[in-house]
């Protein structure tokens, strides 16, 4: 029996629900920017973005094309290109709500739902504005006798469970294992996620596990629903190790968006062909 | 006499900050303080020493397997000499505002976020800010959001903290006794009355004070023909407007 399932883009699509709770990996962990055009052109409402830690152009088409009611980051961003236009417009108008966190809070959140345990403390971020903002987050002296400084304030992070996550992958060997390199948040992502979902360049008719080297760099199947074949998945994003960013359409980008109708047409555009 | 861009200047000027660390981390949006701790790491290696750079956003000069986490357990673990962080305001006391500009929940103007910083502020001992633009409305009184504060109460978990404070006209040194920044350095074009009109908050001014050094040739070189190769891998727009590589 095939130990995974192959799916279609649509099928994958399909899967995502209006308000679910999605995952959004970096830009350097393998952006399914094909299944974000397909999510787009669907007219998914109501996402809630969890993004670990940023997102970039991901975020920013999905915000700018309504589908985003929520989003919770340490930064959004055009990286070299320059702010996020779309998001940052949705934000000063007050139509999107940001939960402003910071890079290790993200992980550790995430973390406590992959040990599942209620919550995980984090050193730092005690007075700045994102710890006074964020009422879910709580404040504790430190209980432990022996481990850390008496009396010390620390901070408890709730832990996340996300809905759904899709990145993409550069290869899967035939058991359905996913090669994820070094970008280990992607396992982390995963682990916190009820459904996952990879998009990726290829499946390789060999297993993973049988060398030392793909096993310690793979993400097991077991965590995995089911994945599609999607050449050039990330475009115009990186994916590292197989292809780098296609800057060019990326500046492209980030100079249409600055406006509601630049942006509108860029999609346009970019949707349909 | 070789004609130096501001960016070299800058480059060299963070450099000399470098020179006894072990390991210096360079996270996002940070191409002079890439450039600047790749040319140290250059520089150690023509004297026989070690020293590790670790760039965020680089494949290849990046000692992290274990994914975006590290960079924060690591520093947690006091294994980060060096970190650099930014912001869309500074302010006399150290404060960082990455987030944005008005009253945070009616923001104006707002900007990508805080990224690890309200971490890496507490954490890593030695936090150079870094801000190229030098004007009243980056250097300002008071932020108007705190991204990470400059200093905290005696009981909060804290070996790290700012130590200098670089722009594109001057260097500032943080004395944490006083919460209040000392003017070192100044750009050779600069006068510290200009300095005092550009800056929005109260500062000292060093006895010692001195214009920016002038890198030798020999770092110029490294970092003309070797380094700014190195930057095009992670940060290709900003390798190509300065050097054209």
């Amino acid at each position: 029996m095939k130990q995974f399932d192959e799916l279609s883009l649509l099928e994958i699509v399909d899967e995502v629900k209006d308000g679910d709770l999605i995952g959004i990996p970096a830009d350097y962990s393998g952006v399914p920017m094909e299944f974000t055009k397909e999510l787009i052109k669907k007219g998914v409402k109501d996402l809630k973005l969890y993004c670990l830690p940023l997102t970039t152009i991901q975020g920013d088409m999905l915000i700018g094309s309504g589908c985003v009611s929520e989003i919770e980051a340490a930064a959004v961003t055009l990286g070299e290109f320059g702010l996020a236009p779309r998001f940052s417009e949705a934000v000063e108008a007050g139509h999107l709500l940001i939960k402003d966190s910071t890079c290790p809070a993200l992980h550790a959140q995430l973390q406590a739902t992959e040990k599942s345990v209620p919550f995980m403390p984090l050193r730092g971020v005690i007075g700045s504005d994102i710890q006074k903002y964020r009422k879910d987050w709580q404040i504790i002296e430190n209980p432990m006798k022996f481990s850390g400084n008496m009396n010390e304030p620390i901070l408890l992070l709730p832990a996340v469970q996300l809905d759904i996550l899709i990145f993409h992958a550069p290869c899967v060997d035939k058991n359905g294992n996913i090669q994820i390199g070094r970008r280990r948040e992607l396992a982390t992502l995963a682990h916190a996620s009820t459904k996952v979902f990879v998009t990726t360049e290829k499946i390789l008719d060999i297993d993973f596990f049988e060398d030392e080297l793909s096993a310690a760099t793979c993400l097991p199947a077991l965590y995995v629903d089911g994945i599609s074949v999607v050449q050039n998945g990330a475009w115009p994003c990186a994916l590292p190790g197989v292809y780098g960013a296609d800057n060019d359409e990326i500046k492209k980008y980030s100079i249409a968006a600055k406006t509601k109708k630049g942006f509108d047409d860029y999609m346009k555009n970019y949707l349909f062909t | 006499m070789i004609e130096l861009k501001r960016e070299e200047l800058l480059i060299s000027e963070l450099a000399d900050l470098l020179v006894n660390d072990k390991h210096i981390a360079v996270g996002a949006a940070s191409p002079i303080p890439g450039a600047a701790a790749l040319l140290v790491k250059e520089e150690a290696k023509l004297q026989n020493n070690r020293l590790r750079v670790t760039i965020l956003h680089s494949n290849k000069y990046n000692n992290f397997t274990d994914g975006a986490r590290e960079l924060f357990d690591c520093a947690a673990q006091g294994r980060i000499d060096t970190f650099f962080l930014g912001g869309v305001q500074i302010d006399g006391e150290a404060n960082i505002n990455l987030v944005g500009t008005g009253s945070y929940e009616k923001i104006e103007k707002r900007f990508p976020g805080s990224f690890g910083s309200a971490l890496m502020y507490f954490v890593v001992p030695q936090i150079i800010l870094f801000r190229e633009e030098h004007s009243p409305r980056t250097l300002v009184d008071k932020v108007d959001f705190i991204s990470a504060p400059g200093f905290s109460d005696e009981n909060i978990y804290r070996p790290g903290g700012p130590k200098f404070l670089l722009t594109n006209r001057a260097l500032f040194k943080f004395n944490k006794q006083k919460k209040r920044f000392c003017l070192l350095k100044i750009h050779n074009n600069e006068s510290i009355e200009n300095i005092i009109k550009l800056t929005g908050f109260k500062f000292d001014v060093d006895d010692k004070i001195t214009n920016m050094s002038i890198p030798n040739k020999t770092r110029i070189d490294i970092l003309r023909n070797k380094i700014s190769y190195m930057v095009s891998e992670f940060y290709p727009e900003f390798a190509d407007r300065i050097w054209g590589v």
